[in-house]
């Protein structure tokens, strides 16, 4: 029975229209289909007395059963629900074989990548917030996520707002990171420890964005800090929050509140800069959106900016000639 | 057994292929896991190698089922995430194996975590997670240096760093040592005497040479050593009797 999780890692599935009855709770589930399966079990669509849930099987019984410890805590702190709350947890048995599941509250929605394609690029600033807000709560509950990424986020709604679908990971403050993923790990690039706290997950909400702008994603050359730096440079869509995902990649922030006030205020200032793009007075205009003014108008304000040019330069050349003379 | 004061002892295998030199490495293993040492294997196969190749690597789970460990096969592309799941993995399944024959003790011969109910076995898992969070570690790193490796080794150095950085986050202490097999004069060579980090592994590896053979079972076997002897050179010294937790009760 120990070895149930060595490398063999029995993979069995379960099919459209099998039946699972819990041998504990003597609970029913008929499967519909697979959602998805991952690195612990495989996640499926199944029906029970009361609707549509998520059943989760595994085949290694100590990762499930940590992961229903965790979803258990959930529902003992938060008074908002973070992640998916758990309904049921049981075995049932296979053939020879007694195969632990969980079932959580089916959550439906689109990836964040389905959910980017068809919506325009602020959307990605705003989900960002949404995410820091939920991180905010969870971290003063004492836990950190740690395997965040798109993977385990879901898009829910209209109103859309993001969800978690995956809480595996999620560790008690001051421990080790259970599960990461490379590309969100900031251990693997090279820009911090693995220990559970805030800073951790605020380092794979950045990437998260990074992510967003570079669906293929990209491997680690030599210095990971500044090829994530350029990556969010050369981005048209991360530079506008470009300091506030460097200060959450180096590990600035000490709260997700912090870095979700930053993110707000960036796209507040995004969205009034626009606003107040076609300013009628002089100097402004030549620089910001010339192209719309018209054409009398910024005849004037050429000549008024040769005459304000012109007369700058006459002050420094009495200045020079009086340093001169002295 | 106060699990709080125990300290787990795992080795940590990295190969590419199949021994051909001295005692039968599976054998070595179960010899480790009567120690109350936990053999865990981790075997790296190249991208594009022959389908024989594949074959050779069953050895890597023969040793691990035998050592009471956790094996995994990868592409050397995938190895540093490996190398920590594998790790952490091992601690748990030793915790876990402990704990169960404590519950045969207590229920009765056939009892396992497994035949509790769910909720029971939700808080028993809570002492597994949290003893593989805090207990101290001692990690025995068996390097294979033959031949074949030699393009890895670079791989193997950056992700036995990346195992550094994972295991120090934990509460729990650490204490490494790395061993290469074939070392330069005998079947196993000491690159880095126990330490705290591994920082320090960039140089060891440069002063590798690759050999022919593959003693996989000789190096099993000095690792045991190598945990006997600290063992007893600690109680002469400090004359507490620390406790290992045996992994071999399940």
């Amino acid at each position: 029975m120990m070895m149930k999780n060595t490398s063999k890692g029995q993979v069995f599935k379960l099919r459209a229209g099998e039946r699972i009855t819990g041998k504990w709770h003597r609970n029913e589930y008929s499967i519909i289909r697979e959602l998805g399966s991952g690195a612990t079990g495989t996640v499926y669509l199944a029906s029970g007395r009361n609707g549509q849930v998520a059943v989760k099987t595994g085949h290694d019984s100590m990762a499930i059963i940590s992961e229903v410890n965790v979803l258990k805590h959930f529902s003992r702190v938060q008074g908002k629900i973070l992640g998916p709350s758990l309904i049921d947890v049981d075995d049932f048995v296979h053939g020879q074989q007694q195969i632990p599941f969980y079932v959580m509250e089916f959550l439906k929605g689109e990836t964040l990548f389905q959910f980017m394609k068809d919506h325009k690029p602020e959307w990605a600033g705003i989900l960002l917030v949404q995410l820091l807000t939920d991180l905010q709560m969870l971290h003063q509950a004492g836990w950190v996520f740690g395997d965040l990424k798109p993977d385990n986020l879901l898009v829910v709604g209209p109103p859309h707002r993001v969800r978690w679908i995956d809480v595996g990971g999620t560790t008690q403050v001051g421990r080790s990171i259970k599960e990461y993923t490379e590309f969100f790990d900031r251990g693997y690039w090279g820009l911090g420890t693995r220990k559970a706290e805030p800073s951790y997950d605020l380092f794979a909400a950045s990437m998260i964005m990074i992510n967003l702008a570079y669906p293929q994603r990209f491997e680690k050359r030599k210095d990971g800090g500044g090829q994530l730096k350029e990556a969010v440079k050369n981005s048209s869509m991360l530079s506008p929050f470009q300091s506030v995902l460097l200060k959450g990649l180096y590990g600035k922030y000490r709260s997700a509140e912090e870095m979700r006030n930053d993110m707000v205020s960036v796209l507040n200032n995004k969205g009034t800069s626009r606003m107040s793009a076609p300013p009628a007075k002089g100097q402004r205009t030549a620089s910001r959106s010339g192209q719309r003014v018209k054409k009398k108008k910024k005849k004037r304000a050429v000549m008024f900016e040769t005459v304000l040019l012109g007369s700058f330069l006459f002050i420094v050349y009495l200045f020079y000639l009086v340093s001169q003379s002295m | 057994m106060d699990l709080k004061k125990g300290t787990l002892r795992q080795v940590l295998l990295i190969t590419d292929g199949c021994s051909n030199q001295g005692e039968d490495p599976v054998a070595m293993a179960a010899l480790a896991r009567e120690h109350g040492i936990t053999v865990n294997v981790i075997g790296i196969m190249e991208e594009n190698s022959p389908e024989y190749l594949h074959k050779g690597l069953k050895e890597v789970e023969d040793i691990s089922l035998s050592g009471g460990g956790v094996s995994q096969i990868v592409y050397t592309a995938q190895l540093s995430q490996t190398v920590q799941m594998v790790t952490r993995k091992g601690m748990t399944q030793t915790i876990h194996g402990v704990i169960n024959s404590e519950l045969q003790q207590i229920l009765g011969k056939d009892s396992t975590i497994e035949d509790l109910p769910p909720e029971k076995r939700g808080e028993v898992m809570e002492v597994v997670d949290d003893l593989g969070e805090t207990m101290d570690l001692e990690l025995i790193i068996l390097v294979d240096a033959s031949g074949s490796m030699e393009k890895k080794l670079a791989t193997v150095q950056e992700s036995l760093i990346d195992l550094s950085i994972s295991l120090n986050s934990r509460m729990g202490y650490n204490q490494f040592a790395l061993f290469s097999f074939p070392g330069k004069k005998d079947d196993t060579e000491k690159l880095i005497d126990w330490t705290p980090q591994l920082n320090s592994i960039t140089s060891a590896f440069s002063k590798l040479s690759s050999g022919g053979i593959t003693p996989t079972g000789p190096a099993i076997k000095a690792a045991i050593n190598e945990f006997t002897n600290r063992r007893s050179k600690r109680r002469l010294i400090t004359g507490d009797d620390e406790e290992y937790i045996e992994g071999s009760g399940f």
